[in-house]
């Protein structure tokens, strides 16, 4: 596979580069170290130049408005937008449009018009329940909420957890169980209102990170038309794995994002740092470290960009999706850490990013699937359906 | 952990806010009545952290505050939303001394 960009990608790489690079960075100088939002001001003014930049609603489809750009230029916007202190939860502060709800785009015209098209135009949140108390990496067999039919409606009771925005959200999807079955062809996707009696954000989950944080939900016989179901009845598991598998690529392209400038920084300070009379760089522990950490950006790149290749080019990309989140996160977790020891007391203080970065990346490897997961999803395409 | 911080008012005086940590986290403020009339905050950016914040409290106290209450939390951010959330919902409003925020943009929680 040919790794070199095209005249577009560089061009755009580096546009978004410098927007990192002299908007975002300088405002973070007078943010909280654990602010994940920019001032209302700031945040519209760079808005207007992410639609000047031609870059708003990044995950939007071109047919609705979105810039026609592929997976692999998302990717690469995305290993740039996250090099800042917030990057890899709030990549730009959501400037370019933020993370939007995809299985909103199969929705029937009706629910397009009262739910797909606010979303796109800012107006409305969403957020998206899938995760329950009883486990979230095998959704198809761990989900309880139960919907069942009254009349019109549908009936809902159970709960949710880890669902990022629930509490600022104006609608959200939510999995449930509909049938008997025990497997995918039970759940069900349902669009729900938060304003609806029986919608309950109980608590904020305090977790490693604070941008996009968590909630839970819990769910007491709240009733959804049935006009609101997403999709088919029986349908929602495909609905929820066909992100899954597609959001993981750019996800991975995030934590690269970030084990980037961590190592850039290291490579920096090593080079300015003296101890016993010579620069950190001059010490055999310290370039093996920035090797180390050279070897994992460059495999985790790799990875990216092929897995995104292959799904712009309509081939079977579920492997190479769950291989490149799986390394990365793995990897860019081990450049942060070692770019942290080569800082010394300075990477733990909260005047770098470093330690923001060593908590969020943390999570990176639990969050969309933990690498475990991944390999699991490998193991079973190298063994075979057997197996499933 | 509780979503309300349920802890015993200190007064809020020189020589009780003298002994705080220096950590970072969240803390109430309130009148003699015990209303909660501010919720803040000891961020990342604090020089002295919940002790910094409350010796700047005592200086000029907001909403006439003469007892406070604290939580040293690393999640300081979130907690602190919560706790407006909280609030929020078992009064429908915010604290006097916190009307610079927009409810409308903090989200809600319903806590039962």
């Amino acid at each position: 596979m040919d790794l070199a960009l095209s005249e577009a990608q560089r061009m755009i790489v580096d546009m978004v580069r410098q927007f990192v690079r002299e908007e975002i960075v300088p405002l973070e100088e007078h943010l909280d170290p654990d602010a994940d939002e920019l001032a209302p001001a700031d945040y519209h003014r760079l808005v207007e130049q992410a639609k000047a930049m031609g870059l708003y609603g990044l995950d939007t489809p071109p047919e609705y408005g979105g810039p026609d750009i592929d997976l692999v230029t998302r990717c690469l916007i995305a290993i740039e937008c996250s090099q800042h202190r917030a990057g890899l939860y709030a990549p730009c502060y959501y400037v370019f449009g933020g993370a939007r709800q995809a299985q909103l785009f199969e929705a029937t015209d009706t629910q397009k018009e009262r739910y797909l098209y606010p979303m796109l135009r800012g107006e409305k949140k969403v957020f998206f329940a899938l995760s329950e108390p009883s486990g979230g990496s095998d959704p198809a067999r761990a989900i309880q909420t139960r919907a069942v039919r009254d009349g019109d409606d549908w009936v809902l009771h159970g709960s949710k957890l880890w669902i990022s925005g629930a509490d600022r959200a104006d609608y959200g999807l939510v999995f449930a169980r509909t049938g008997t079955e025990t497997g995918r062809s039970g759940v069900t996707c349902f669009i729900v209102e938060t304003a609806w009696p029986g919608f309950n954000v109980r608590r904020i989950v305090h977790t490693l990170r604070s941008a996009k944080y968590a909630t839970e939900i819990q769910l007491e016989d709240l009733r959804v038309p049935h006009t609101n179901i997403l999709g088919e009845v029986g349908g929602g598991f495909a609905i929820a794995n066909d992100r899954l598998s597609r959001q993981r690529i750019p996800y991975a392209a995030e934590c690269l994002g970030v084990a980037i400038k961590a190592h850039e920084m290291a490579v920096q300070y090593a080079k300015i740092r003296e101890t016993f009379g010579a620069p950190l760089a001059s010490r055999q522990g310290i370039q093996w470290m920035l090797v180390d950490n050279e070897v994992d950006i460059r495999t985790a790149r790799w990875l990216i960009l092929d897995a995104a290749a292959r799904a712009d080019r309509g081939e079977p990309f579920r492997t190479e999706s769950a291989l490149a989140k799986l390394v990365s996160a793995e990897a860019s977790g081990r450049v942060v850490d070692r770019s942290m020891q080569i800082h010394g007391a300075l990477g733990v203080a909260k005047d770098l990013p470093l330690e923001r970065w060593y908590r969020e990346i943390r999570i990176r490897r639990i969050g969309e699937g933990p690498s475990e997961v991944q390999k699991h999803v490998v193991a079973r395409d190298i063994l075979g359906a057997g197996l499933r | 952990m509780a979503v309300r911080l349920d802890k015993p008012w200190i007064p809020l005086q020189a020589a009780q806010v003298a002994h705080l940590p220096g950590h970072l986290g969240v803390y109430q403020l309130a009148d003699s009545t015990g209303e909660i009339v501010y919720i803040g905050v000891a961020g990342g950016r604090s020089a002295f952290g919940l002790k910094g914040a409350l010796q700047e409290a005592l200086q000029a106290p907001p909403a006439a505050a003469t007892q406070f209450r604290y939580e040293v939390n690393m999640a300081y951010h979130t907690r602190h939303l919560e706790l407006l959330q909280a609030y929020h919902y078992d009064h429908g409003r915010l604290p006097v001394g916190n009307l610079d925020i927009d409810a409308s943009t903090l989200g809600r929680l319903r806590l039962g």
